[in-house]
């Protein structure tokens, strides 16, 4: 009952990851970040099997961060998805396969462009104008079909989140306690705030 | 004096010199200068660049100043190829500290490690030393402490308050022995690094490098037009010091007097 969501726009990434940490049907964490920082202009966000999950991204990050220490340049989002590919491909032929889902969303560090890349544990990798994880798709995909253009305001975008916010709360069956709202723009990822209490409009 | 101690490393002379470790303080000593300097809460590197060929590209030919991770910083003596893979293997550590501990390295941690690289290489077979000597700087997270370390090809790292490596850096230490004072803020911090580095270096501005340091931030190179109006700011005092010391010869005053107080003491000795 994970949700991550991604949006791209005119000149925005944006990246959306719910707020529980859960074990089974428990929630043992209303604020968690299943979020983590590749390098100035590169967010990912993941979900999947517990442990896996954070030890594979923050095995990403560091790799991210020492690839800009030694060569004084960060790599490019789509650099970095293909590098992400790479390692998930090689984990699922291991004895031990990583359980991870991603969403890498990034805006090029030369370019401005944004762009999302959208990433499974079989190693399957798809740059999309916008993606969801887990049951998300089955309710936001429909949504953003209907609604998403590619160049987009951020305010639009963030719209957009709010109604595949909203569509998630009616729908799904367990409180995800919320989402985690951060956008990369070409100065750098912010968090937004994102209103948890909205009324869910009626059926 | 060189009879056969001094093929395979690991080997001791009779005397107890490994002259390998011996020959890369040698190596060192050829490589450019580098300064380090504290200030209350700034640390400043400096670096003596050698001057660029004509038709070399400056912008992508790399620095005597790098970055191990974005609150240390490192700058260094003697042959550059050496120092490259010293560098590379601290960045890794650097790196692997964050993944493993989930925070930065301390600037003495990642100094004990290059220090601790360079030990290894004067301890095991198929190896030579490296020929290069490094200033370590930054501030550990959280704290508004400037920190300067130094190591040597033998493995021996040291903790300073202002130091310089590489050629002449008997001169520079000398230099800042002489010219430190504590509480400096970042100008005059800043302006000392430059000062002790003309000792040395005699064409001026564009063969200096400076990186300055502060707590929380990261490191920023001085532009090469700031460096410039340090040097015309000093070279000026400099001239008008001398002018002083032309005309007014009162006692007291100058290098003079303070060479005939120390010949006074050395004949009160006789």
């Amino acid at each position: 009952m994970e949700v991550l969501l991604g949006i791209t726009g005119k000149d925005f990434t944006l990246i959306a990851a719910s707020k529980a940490a859960m074990r089974g049907a428990t929630i043992l964490k209303v604020s968690d970040d299943k979020t983590r920082q590749l390098n100035k202009h590169t967010l990912m966000a993941f979900s999947g099997e517990a442990g896996d999950t954070v030890q594979f991204a923050e095995y990403i990050q560091a790799n991210a961060q020492l690839y800009s220490m030694r060569n004084e340049t960060d790599l490019s989002p789509s650099a970095l998805a293909n590098f992400v590919r790479g390692e998930l491909a090689s984990s699922l032929r291991s004895r031990k396969p990583y359980n991870v889902n991603l969403l890498l969303g990034g805006v090029d560090p030369i370019t401005h462009k944004p762009s999302l890349y959208w990433l499974d544990y079989l190693a399957s990798l798809a740059p999309v104008p916008y993606a969801a994880h887990g049951y998300a798709q089955y309710y936001c995909l429909s949504l953003l079909d209907k609604h998403h253009q590619p160049d987009i305001s951020l305010e639009r975008g963030m719209e957009l989140l709010r109604l595949c916010a909203d569509e998630l709360k009616r729908r799904l069956p367990i409180d995800f306690k919320g989402l985690i709202v951060k956008v990369v723009t070409k100065d750098g990822i912010e968090v937004k705030p994102f209103d948890e209490d909205a009324v869910v409009r009626g059926t | 004096m060189a009879s056969g101690y001094d093929r395979a490393l690991s080997v001791f002379s009779p005397d107890g010199h490994v002259f390998q470790v011996e020959y890369a303080g040698e190596a060192v000593k050829r490589g450019t200068c580098a300064v380090g300097v504290k200030g209350t809460d700034v640390v400043v590197l400096g670096c003596e660049k050698r001057s660029a060929m004509k038709l070399q590209d400056t912008r992508i030919t790399p620095s005597k100043i790098g970055l191990l991770d974005t609150h240390v910083c490192l700058a260094f003596a003697g042959l550059n190829a050496d120092a490259r893979i010293l560098v590379d293997k601290a960045r890794l550590e650097a790196q692997s500290h964050r993944l493993n501990l989930e925070d930065p390295v301390t600037i003495e941690y990642i100094t004990k490690y290059v220090a601790g690289v360079q030990q290894r290489y004067t301890q095991s077979g198929g190896v030579r030393p490296f020929g290069i000597s490094t200033l370590v700087v930054g501030f550990d997270k959280g704290s508004e402490q400037p920190r300067l370390y130094q190591t040597e090809p033998s493995g021996i790292y040291s903790a300073w308050k202002a130091n310089a490596i590489g050629r002449s850096s008997k001169t520079v230490r000398e230099f800042l022995e002489r010219n430190y004072k504590e509480d400096m803020d970042r100008e005059a911090t800043v302006r000392l690094a430059i000062k002790s580095l003309l000792e040395v270096v005699q064409t001026g501005a564009k063969n200096i490098e400076i990186a300055i340091m502060a707590p929380g931030k990261s490191v920023e190179m001085l532009p090469v037009e700031d460096i410039e109006s340090y040097v015309k700011n000093i070279e000026q005092e400099k001239q008008e010091e001398a002018a002083k010391k032309k005309t007014g010869r009162t006692p007291g005053t100058g290098a003079a007097a303070i060479l005939t107080r120390g010949t006074q003491g050395e004949s009160s000795e006789q």
